[in-house]
């Protein structure tokens, strides 16, 4: 009978043991365009099942993280800005696989996946956008303003991450530990002027400063063509050694993360990634996302360059990982975002003593006018 | 007297005060708090244009590139917003930056970093990342360098909550708040005058030691008065102490406040002055719209205060327009110490 032969293989699936499955399998991956450097990242990438499982169930928690916020939103329960990360997963997950978390990192808006890459649970995150006490930023901060251990956000001014992610690759320097920091921005912000001035400091001082320009093909609304004289961000910075490399598969975006990351870490200066990738989500939650692209566009890069699903299909096809065990993630996964999200609508917003706290650090308590003469509140540290 | 004469006044006045007093202008009492900040914690350097090799535009960093080197004085291009960020991170990273703008009309390229990166980050953050950075320069107006280098920022910053904004006068003033502000976790605006860099002023061994500091928030009075108070910042005091002379002849006792910190406001110590005069003007050298003395005003109106006052507060203040070049007309665009005495007698109705 049906039912029998099912349970006949979900015995068989179970009683399969790990040393059934590949441990480690050699791929081959695109090559990388290259800007003032001899060579680049090796055209192979060696991947573990661990490192597999860990970047599959990485991946896929941000993406249902991003789902789960989107729901939240149009329900209301998120508000403000909502830069959602859907599509871009590999590049997060790449970028971390080729660094540690001594390094420093420091990202513009669409900053969710970064905040759980570097260290913050769902949870605190799901919290923030949602604005409770058991936000990773105590609701104080929302969507654009989420902080780890060296992670400086979610920064809301585009293009002014770029210079702060310079200074924290200065400290590293000055401090002479052997750390970088990875400095992240759009195609939108690759023409902003203090990028320019930085790409410049960085190289006179030979900051070791990793700069990564995410090229999702639009910046809000406005396609590369149409604001860019130059569409080749991987050679904006001139002078500064540049990769392009494609963000869609995770193994590419690492090798080139660990390329570029030797590279700072010999004392040679910065050196700038151009990732390719793509967003499924519009600019934010306030667009539909198809009046400037078309729903054929993101339906073809859903169906051919997933980043999720390449990664599956590469475990799957070298016998990495069954197709239960991964399902068997997919539902961890669901429930880890199920159980943030009811905590994220269920804990309480912040108290009241909290609107003026942590105005100044390490200070006496002070006075702070509230909006009559009679309201006066207090600030701690 | 003869320089020799004086030279031994001042000693025998030493000998039998048994107060040492020592000759500081602004500029080395800057120069030496940078010093001696820099000696004292490793986390600390310097960057701005010209700071190092130049000795700093106005001298005020002179020597401390030939005693630090290039790791902690760093000369930066011309590149205002690309560096305010960059010590803004490096705050961010543990570093206690000292950045300074060749004047603070400059700093307007780099006001985003300063405002949304430097001043909001410690409370977007809800705490968990402070940013111990001093942004300082000259403000104001100087002498003949007419309309884009001669404005005022105190009101600008002054404005906005997660900074602390302060505004020396004297030498005691620039070394003593400019050490307590390199020693502060949070970010500092150092708003320094040109034209007092020159001048000197006595300063007593308890000033000069290494750790002197002069604590940010408390104003000063530099002068007690009966009569009227009135209350200043930077080179503005100088003036208030100038006309307070003048007037004593004619029987007027002023009362002088040296703010010393625009943001927080010290407004007990305005409040008890005024309760003790009944009179209030304000002198700055900043335009008058949505200005210092406007708030000030506006504060003494909410408080206590207001019950003492015999007369409106009055607010004396650069004049509303950008800055001539032509003497005769930069002369009338700052305010006088004729502005202050005429101010005063209007407020007693002399």
């Amino acid at each position: 009978c049906r039912s029998c032969t099912r349970g006949a293989a979900s015995m068989v699936a179970s009683s399969r043991s790990y040393a059934d499955f590949t441990p480690e399998a050699t791929f081959d991956i695109k090559k990388v365009d290259l800007h003032r450097l001899e060579e680049g990242p090796p055209l192979t990438a060696t991947l573990t099942r661990e490192e597999g499982l860990k970047y599959y169930r990485t991946m896929q928690t941000i993406r249902r993280m991003e789902l789960k916020a989107d729901q939240l939103y149009k329900q209301k329960i998120i508000r403000g800005f909502c830069h959602l990360y859907d599509g871009q997963e590999a590049c997060a997950v790449g970028i971390e696989g080729g660094i540690t978390l001594s390094d420093h990192l420091i990202t513009a808006y669409r900053a969710h996946g970064y905040t759980l890459t570097r260290g913050g649970t769902v949870r605190e995150i799901m919290a923030e956008l949602t604005g409770r006490r058991g936000g990773i930023a105590k609701g104080k901060g929302g969507s654009m303003h989420m902080y780890t251990k060296n992670f400086y956000g979610g920064n809301g001014i585009v293009g002014a991450q770029v210079p702060l992610g310079a200074g924290v690759a200065l400290a590293c320097k000055y401090l002479g530990n052997d750390q970088l920091c990875v400095s992240l921005y759009g195609d939108g912000a690759a023409n902003q002027g203090q990028i320019f001035e930085t790409y410049n400091m960085s190289s006179l001082w030979k900051l070791p400063i990793i700069f990564i320009c995410e090229n999702n093909q639009y910046g809000m609304g406005t396609s590369v063509e149409r604001s860019s004289a130059s569409t080749e961000y991987y050679k904006r910075g001139d002078y500064i050694p540049g990769l392009r490399v494609d963000g869609m598969d995770v193994l590419c975006v690492r090798e080139a993360t660990k390329f570029a990351a030797d590279h700072c870490r010999s004392g040679k200066g910065p050196i700038l990634m151009e990732l390719q990738t793509y967003r499924y989500h519009g600019h934010s939650m306030s667009d539909p996302g198809v009046s400037y692209r078309t729903r054929e566009e993101i339906q073809e890069v859903r169906s051919k360059s997933d980043p999720i699903s390449m990664l599956k299909d590469r475990m799957l096809s070298n016998n990495m990982a069954s197709i239960e065990e991964l399902k068997e993630i997919d539902i961890a996964v669901r429930k880890e975002i199920e159980d943030a999200a009811q905590f994220a609508t269920t804990d309480p917003e912040p108290p009241l003593d909290d609107l003026c706290s942590h105005i100044f650090a390490n200070d006496q308590p002070f006075e702070v006018r509230g909006a009559t003469p009679w309201t006066k509140l207090t600030s701690t540290s | 007297c003869s320089p020799l004469g004086a030279f031994w006044c001042e000693y025998f006045l030493n000998i039998f005060s048994n107060v040492s007093l020592f000759q500081v202008n602004v500029r080395d009492a800057l120069n030496q708090a940078m010093d001696e900040e820099l000696e004292r914690d490793e986390r600390v350097f310097l960057l701005g244009e010209e700071v190092a090799q130049y000795d700093g535009a106005y001298k005020v960093s002179r020597g401390l590139w030939k005693k630090y080197g290039d790791k902690r004085i760093i000369d930066t291009p011309i590149t205002e917003m690309g560096f305010a960020g960059i010590a803004v991170g490096a705050a961010f990273a543990g570093l206690r930056p000292i950045c300074e703008f060749m004047t603070w009309n400059f700093s307007m390229q780099a006001i985003d970093q300063v405002i949304n990166s430097a001043a909001k980050t410690y409370y977007m953050s809800a705490g968990a990342q402070p940013v111990p950075i001093v942004f300082r320069g000259p403000n104001g107006s100087s002498a003949g360098v007419a309309a884009q280098h001669s404005q005022c920022f105190a009101a600008w910053y002054g404005h906005c909550p997660g900074l602390k904004v302060v505004s020396p006068w004297n030498s005691e003033d620039a070394r003593g708040l400019l050490k307590a502000a390199i020693r502060d976790d949070n970010p500092v605006v150092f708003l320094e005058n040109e034209l007092m860099y020159g001048v000197p002023f006595d300063l007593s061994e308890e000033v000069m030691q290494k750790d002197f500091v002069v604590p940010i928030g408390k104003a000063k009075v530099e002068r007690q008065g009966t009569h009227i108070t009135l209350v200043s910042h930077s080179r503005c005091v100088g003036f208030c102490l100038d006309a307070a002379t003048v007037l004593a002849k004619e029987g007027v006792e002023c009362e002088v406040v040296n703010l010393r910190t625009i943001r927080p406001l010290d407004v007990d110590t305005i409040e008890a002055s005024v309760m003790k005069t009944g009179h209030l003007v304000t002198v700055e050298g900043g335009w008058p719209q949505y200005g210092v003395g406007a708030e000030i005003c506006a504060r003494v109106m909410e408080g206590p205060a207001f019950n003492y006052l015999d007369a409106p507060a009055v607010r004396v203040t650069g004049v509303d327009i950008p800055m001539p070049y032509a003497k005769i007309l930069e002369d009338h665009s700052v305010p006088q110490i004729k502005d202050i005495i005429f101010s005063v007698k209007k407020v007693l109705n002399m």
